[in-house]
C-alpha cells in the first residue's frame, strides 16, 4: 500500500524528514499500526513516536484519530499538538 | 467566510472596510487580533517562527469557519494568519466577525479562535536566549474549546 507521509515542526526535526513516500505492508489497517511499523525504523522514530506521546495525526488533511483506517494513496501526517494563534 | 494564509503582514482598517463594505445589514463588527509577546515561560523571545501545513490549514480553517456560520447569525467572517518569521509585537492572527447585532458577532469571533488553537494546524518555535524551542500546547486551551461542545 503506497502512503504519502508528511512530519511537521518538532517530530519534522528530530525524525529528519517531513514527507516521504512509501510502500507499506497491507497488514497495516489503521494508523496506529502505520506508528508502530515506523517505531522500527530506529530509535529516534522509536522514540519520537512511541506509545503515550501526545502526538496528533490527520488523514487526507482531516485530523482524524489513530484507529483511523488507512487508505490506498493517503496522504497520512503526524505532528505534535497544535499552538497557532 | 474567508481565510487567508500569508507571510506578509495586513491592516486591520483595511480588512474590517473590506469585510463589511456593500452589506448594510451589518451593525457589528468584531475582530480579536493575536499579537507576539517578548516573554513566554518566563524567556525573552527574540525571534517566532510559524510553521503550518499547506493544505489542511485552509481547510480546517473554512470548516472552523463554517461552523460559526452555522450555529451563530452571523453575515460574514475573516480569518487571516501569518507565517514564517515574526518578531515581538508583531500582529499574528485576525478574526473579524460581522453581524446586525453585536452578540452574535461577539460569540462567532470566540468561538473560532478557541477552536482555531486546537484545531488548526500551526506550529510556533520560539527563538529565546536560551536557544530554540517550540511552544508547548496549553491544556487550557482545550478547556476553552470545551466551553462550546454542545449539550
Amino acid at each position: 500500500m503506497k502512503i504519502e507521509l508528511r512530519f511537521f515542526a518538532s517530530l519534522r526535526e528530530v525524525l529528519a524528514c517531513s514527507q516521504e513516500t512509501m510502500i507499506v505492508p497491507e497488514s497495516l489497517k489503521t494508523i496506529a499500526d502505520l506508528r508502530s511499523f515506523l517505531r522500527q525504523r530506529g530509535s529516534a522514530w522509536a522514540e519520537a513516536l512511541a506509545e503515550g506521546k501526545p502526538i496528533r495525526c490527520a488523514l487526507n488533511h482531516q485530523m482524524v484519530d489513530f484507529q483511523t483506517n488507512l487508505e490506498e494513496g493517503a496522504e497520512v501526517a503526524f505532528f505534535p499538538p497544535v499552538t497557532g494563534g | 467566510m474567508s481565510v487567508r494564509i500569508q507571510e506578509a503582514d495586513f491592516d486591520v482598517s483595511a480588512e474590517i472596510a473590506a469585510l463589511r463594505k456593500g452589506d448594510a445589514q451589518v451593525g457589528a463588527v468584531v475582530t480579536f487580533l493575536g499579537t507576539v509577546r517578548d516573554m513566554n515561560e518566563g524567556s525573552a523571545v527574540k525571534e517566532m517562527a510559524l510553521e503550518h501545513y499547506p493544505g489542511m490549514t485552509e481547510k480546517s480553517l473554512e470548516e472552523i469557519a463554517s461552523q460559526a456560520k452555522e450555529r451563530w447569525n452571523i453575515r460574514s467572517s475573516l480569518i487571516i494568519h501569518r507565517v514564517g518569521s515574526l518578531h515581538p509585537e508583531d500582529q499574528i492572527v485576525l478574526v473579524a466577525v460581522t453581524s446586525s447585532h453585536r452578540g452574535e458577532a461577539f460569540a462567532a469571533c470566540e468561538f473560532i479562535m478557541d477552536y482555531l488553537k486546537i484545531a488548526a494546524p500551526f506550529w510556533k518555535k520560539e527563538e529565546t536566549s536560551e536557544g530554540g524551542r517550540w511552544v508547548d500546547a496549553r491544556v487550557t486551551d482545550d478547556a476553552a474549546m470545551a466551553r462550546w461542545v454542545k449539550k
